[in-house]
C-alpha cells in the first residue's frame, strides 16, 4: 500500500501535514493548538478547557448558533477537547467540504469574539464535564494514578475543579487565548481525498497573517509515588497500576510497545489469559503504553468484585514481574501480525489517520510512514525485547485502588499500607 | 462493488458486499436470537452462550481459539442484544479461508464444564461492572417497565441469580432451539472471494441440521409511567424515557430516524440547544430502537441532581411544542446533510458495511445498498417527519430516573 505524507511549514510556524487517501470519498482534519491544560495556572485549572469551549461560542462573523449551523450545513462531524499539551479541534466530512470547514476553524482560532452573554453557559458546560467524571469510577482511579505518577503538572486532568472553574473571569479567558493560541507550534493534519498543493495554498491564505508569539515554559512538578486507596461504596474494586515506560519518541519505544503487546495485545495475551480466561477474575483487564513528550508509562487497569480484588492485584503484579524473564518466539510472531494488520485497518479511516499524523508530528516533528513502522516491527526480535526487559524490568509500581476496602501490596519488603 | 448472495441447502444465508479495492475483509455470523427468546429461568443465557462460543469446540480448546484469532491479526468480537447475537472478525484478505473456518467451527461450541464455571465468573463480573456504571441498571429497568410482560422487556445480561443457576445442559438445549442454520446469516464485506466463501461455508456448515426456531413478534403493549430509582452515591441524575417507535420493517423508520436526529443528535439538535449549549445537562440525546414487530424511541439526559426536576419540565415542554408546531424545513435540511455525511464516512469502514448487511437480514429487510439508503434519506419530506411526530408522540412515555434525587415527580 503506497503511502505519501506531505508537509509544509509556513513562515509563522504553522505546520500543515497531510496524507492523501485517494481511495476514500471523505476527508478529515485534526488541529493541535499548543494551548493544553499544562499551561493552566494552578489557581485557574480548567481554563484551557474553558477557552476551548468559548472560542466556539462566537467567531468571525458567526454567533454561537451560526457557527454550529455552518458546520452542520457542511456535514462536518466535529469534535474538540483540551489535552495536556494541546487543544484539539477535529472534523470528518465529505471530501469536497474540507476547504470550507477549515475556513470556519480559521475564524475559531484567529477571531473568537468571546461574547460576554455566553460566558455563564460555557462555564456550566465545563461544570458538567467535571461532574461526568465523578461517576466514572475506572476513569477516576486512572486519573488519580496519572496525577501521582507524573506529578501535578503533567498528570493533571484538563477539567479542573468546580472551585477553579467557578473563579475564572472573561478577562482571564481572553488572556489565556492571547498568550497560547499561536501559529508557531500549531499543527494542522489532514487525511483523505485531498490535493496537497491546493490545500497548502488554501491554508496559507487562511492563516498567513497570524503572528507568532513567545513559547511559554512550564516546569514539571515531582511525582508522588506510592500506593493510594480511594474509599467508595461500589460493586467492584477498580485497580490502576503504573510503572515507568518510554515516550513515543524514544529509540526503545517499539521494544517496550512489543513487550506490552505480548502482555495485553489480544485475546491470547498474558493478562487476558491469566486474569480473565484461566481464573475468571474480571471482565476488563489491560495494560497500555502511555506517552508524554519526554516520558512514558505503562498503565494497567482491572475492575473486579471486591472479594476477588486482592487475588486480581496479585496475579497482575505477578504477570508484570514475570515480564523481566522475557517473551517467547510465538508471542512475538502473533504480535507482529496484529500490529501490521491494525495499521492497514487504520487506512480505512481518514479521521484515524489525521489524528495519528498530528500525533506523530507533535511527538517526532515528522510522520512515521507505514513502511517505516513495518520495518521497526520487522526488526523486533525475541532477543532485542528480552534484552530490553532484562535491563528495564517492570517495577516501582504506583497503585491506586478505588472501592470499599484497601488492598495489600508488598513492594521491596515494605507493606503497601505503610508506603 | 458487487452484492452477492447464496443460501445453503440447510438454510444458512450467505450475503456479501464484495469490493475488490478494499484492503481488509470483515465477516460475521448473525444469529436471530437474544434476550427476547429466553424464559425467565434461563435469563442471560444468550449472552452467556455468546461468551461460551469462544471457549472451544471438539476441534479446539478455548486457548487455541484465542491464539488463532490473534495469529491472524484479527479484530474480532461478539455482541448480544434483545433479538440478535453477532460474532464477527475483520482480517486482511489473505486470511479469509482461515477466519471463515474458525468462525464456522466455534459456532458449534462444546460447552465444557470447567470452561463454563470459569466463564460464569466473568459474566458475573460483567454484571457487577455495569452495576458501577451509569445509569446503574436504569436501562434494564426502562426496558422492563416500558415493554411490560412483552419478551422485549427481558434483560440481556440476566441477574447474578439467573446466571448462577445456568448449566451447560440448559444452555445446550437453548442452543439446540435457536442456532438453526435457517436462523443464521453469514455476512461479509470488503475484499472477498465469494465463490470460495460459499465453497468453504458449504464444507464447514453444510452439515448443520436445520429446524424451525419460533419467535413471537407480536407488537408490545407499551407502558407509560414514572419510576424513580434511588442511587445515593451517584453524583449525577440520569433520566431515561421511552416512547413508542417504528418496528424494524416499517418504512416510517427512516423518517423517524431523521426526526431523532433533528430532536436528539449530539450536536445542533433541539435537545442540544435546550440542554447542552446552555450547560443544563452533561449529555442529552435521542435515538430509535427498532425490533421485529415493536419499536421505541429513547431519550436520555444526564444532569446535576438539582437541575433534574426543571429539566424534566423543559423536556416535556419541548415535546409538546414539537407536537404543536412541528419542525422547520431548515432543520430537516441540516439533519439530512448530516446524515448524508455520516453515511459516506460509515460506508468506508469494511466492518460497518458488514454490520449493515447482517443487520438488514436480521430484521428481515431486503438488502439495500449504500446509495439506496442515502437516496431514501434524501427523499424524506417535512410531511413524512410530521407523520412520524403524530405516529409516535414523545410525551406519552415511560420515564425512569436514577440518581441521588428522592422526590422527583412527573412534570405536569
Amino acid at each position: 500500500m503506497e503511502q505519501q505524507i506531505f508537509h509544509h511549514t509556513y513562515a509563522n510556524g504553522i505546520t500543515l501535514v497531510a496524507q492523501p487517501m485517494p481511495w476514500l470519498e471523505s476527508a478529515a482534519f485534526s488541529i493541535a493548538v499548543p494551548a493544553g491544560c499544562r499551561y493552566d495556572a494552578t489557581s485557574q485549572r480548567g481554563i484551557a478547557n474553558f477557552v476551548c469551549e468559548m472560542v466556539q461560542r462566537g467567531c468571525g462573523d458567526l454567533n454561537s448558533r451560526e457557527y454550529i449551523e455552518t458546520l452542520e450545513s457542511l456535514g462536518v462531524d466535529y469534535s474538540s477537547s483540551a489535552s495536556l499539551y494541546n487543544t484539539n479541534f477535529g472534523g470528518a466530512m465529505q471530501a469536497a467540504q474540507l476547504h470550507d470547514a477549515l475556513r470556519v476553524y480559521a475564524d475559531v482560532l484567529q477571531r473568537p469574539t468571546f461574547p460576554e452573554e455566553q460566558l455563564e453557559d460555557g462555564r456550566l458546560v465545563c461544570f458538567q464535564e467535571i461532574a461526568a467524571l465523578r461517576d466514572d469510577l475506572a476513569q477516576r482511579a486512572l486519573q488519580r494514578l496519572r496525577l501521582n505518577f507524573y506529578g501535578a503538572i503533567d498528570g493533571r486532568n484538563c477539567e479542573g475543579t468546580l472551585e477553579t472553574v467557578q473563579s475564572i473571569t472573561l478577562d482571564e479567558i481572553k488572556d489565556f487565548y492571547d498568550r497560547h493560541y499561536r501559529p508557531n507550534g500549531l499543527i494542522i493534519a489532514c487525511a483523505g481525498k485531498l490535493d496537497f498543493d491546493s490545500l497548502q495554498a488554501h491554508v496559507g491564505e487562511l492563516f498567513q497573517d497570524w503572528q507568532p508569539k513567545p513559547e511559554p515554559v512550564v516546569a514539571s512538578e515531582p511525582s508522588r509515588h506510592g500506593i493510594e486507596h480511594i474509599e467508595h461504596e461500589s460493586e467492584q474494586t477498580h485497580i490502576a497500576i503504573a510503572y515507568p515506560g518510554v515516550p513515543y519518541s524514544h529509540e526503545n519505544y517499539y521494544l517496550n510497545r512489543g513487550a506490552i503487546g505480548v502482555l495485553s495485545g489480544g485475546m491470547s495475551s498474558r493478562l487476558f489469559t491469566e486474569v480473565r480466561e484461566k481464573r475468571g477474575l474480571c471482565y476488563t483487564v489491560f495494560a497500555s503504553c502511555h506517552t508524554l513528550k519526554d516520558k512514558g508509562a505503562v498503565l494497567c487497569y482491572s475492575g473486579t468484585t471486591n472479594e476477588r480484588a486482592q487475588e486480581t492485584l496479585d496475579v497482575i503484579i505477578e504477570e508484570l514481574q514475570k515480564m523481566a524473564l522475557g517473551i517467547k518466539e510465538d508471542e512475538l510472531r502473533r504480535l507482529k501480525v496484529q500490529v501490521k494488520s491494525g495499521m492497514i485497518m487504520q487506512q480505512e479511516s481518514c479521521r484515524g489517520r489525521a489524528g495519528s499524523i498530528a500525533g506523530d508530528w507533535f511527538h517526532l516533528g515528522r510522520v512515521r510512514t507505514l513502511d517505516e513502522v513495518n520495518e521497526k516491527i520487522n526488526e523486533l526480535t525475541v532477543e532485542s525485547i528480552n534484552e530490553y526487559l532484562a535491563a528495564n524490568p517492570p517495577k516501582s509500581f504506583d497503585i491506586v485502588t478505588l472501592g470499599p476496602q484497601p488492598l495489600e501490596y508488598e513492594a521491596n519488603g515494605i507493606s503497601a499500607t505503610q508506603a | 462493488m458487487e452484492y452477492r448472495q447464496h443460501r445453503l441447502k440447510n438454510g444458512l444465508n450467505i450475503l456479501a458486499e464484495c469490493n475488490p479495492q478494499a484492503y481488509t475483509s470483515a465477516f460475521g455470523f448473525f444469529v436471530r436470537t437474544g434476550a427476547r427468546d429466553e424464559t425467565s429461568e434461563i435469563s442471560g443465557v444468550s449472552h452467556f452462550l455468546e461468551h461460551m462460543v469462544f471457549k472451544g469446540t471438539p476441534n479446539r480448546s478455548a486457548a487455541q481459539v484465542n491464539l488463532e484469532l490473534d495469529e491472524m491479526g484479527s479484530s474480532s468480537n461478539a455482541r448480544t442484544g434483545e433479538e440478535s447475537t453477532i460474532y464477527h472478525a475483520a482480517v486482511l484478505p489473505e486470511f479469509q479461508g482461515q477466519v471463515v473456518e474458525l468462525l464456522s467451527d466455534i459456532m458449534r461450541p462444546s460447552l465444557r464444564v470447567d470452561d463454563f464455571e470459569t466463564e460464569k465468573q466473568v459474566i458475573i463480573e460483567e454484571i457487577k461492572m455495569y452495576d458501577d456504571q451509569p445509569p446503574y441498571g436504569g436501562y434494564e429497568r426502562m426496558m422492563s417497565e416500558f415493554f411490560g410482560k412483552h419478551p422485549l422487556g427481558q434483560s440481556v445480561l440476566g441477574t447474578v441469580e439467573s446466571v448462577s443457576g445456568l448449566t451447560p445442559e440448559s444452555m445446550m438445549s437453548y442452543f439446540e432451539e435457536r442456532y438453526s442454520p435457517s436462523n443464521i446469516c453469514f455476512a461479509g464485506a470488503g475484499k472477498i472471494d465469494f465463490d470460495k466463501l460459499v465453497e468453504d461455508l458449504e464444507k464447514h456448515c453444510g452439515e448443520w441440521t436445520p429446524f424451525s426456531p419460533k419467535r413471537s413478534t407480536q407488537t408490545a403493549d407499551y407502558q407509560s409511567g414514572f419510576v424513580s430509582m434511588h442511587k445515593p452515591n451517584s453524583h449525577q441524575q440520569y433520566i431515561l424515557q421511552m416512547a413508542a417507535g417504528p418496528a424494524s420493517s416499517q418504512e416510517i423508520r427512516f423518517a423517524t430516524a431523521v426526526l431523532c436526529s433533528i430532536i436528539g443528535d449530539d450536536s445542533g439538535s433541539r435537545l442540544y440547544w435546550e440542554f447542552l449549549d446552555s450547560g443544563l445537562a452533561e449529555s442529552a440525546g435521542m435515538g430509535g430502537y427498532d425490533y421485529q414487530g415493536s419499536g421505541a424511541i429513547m431519550t436520555f439526559i444526564c444532569c446535576s441532581p438539582d437541575q433534574a426536576q426543571e429539566n424534566l419540565s423543559r423536556l416535556a415542554k419541548l415535546q409538546q411544542s414539537i407536537r404543536k408546531d412541528g419542525i422547520t424545513q431548515k432543520e430537516l435540511n441540516l439533519a439530512k446533510r448530516k446524515i448524508a455525511s455520516h453515511i459516506v464516512l460509515a460506508s468506508e469502514r469494511t466492518n460497518s458495511r458488514m454490520f449493515s448487511i447482517g443487520s438488514q437480514w436480521l430484521s428481515e429487510e431486503s438488502f439495500k445498498t449504500v446509495a439506496e439508503i442515502a437516496a431514501i434519506y434524501e427523499s424524506i419530506t417535512l410531511d413524512q417527519i410530521h407523520e412520524a411526530i403524530e405516529s409516535y408522540p414523545l410525551d406519552q412515555n415511560m420515564t425512569v430516573t436514577v440518581g441521588p434525587c428522592e422526590n422527583l415527580v412527573a412534570p405536569d
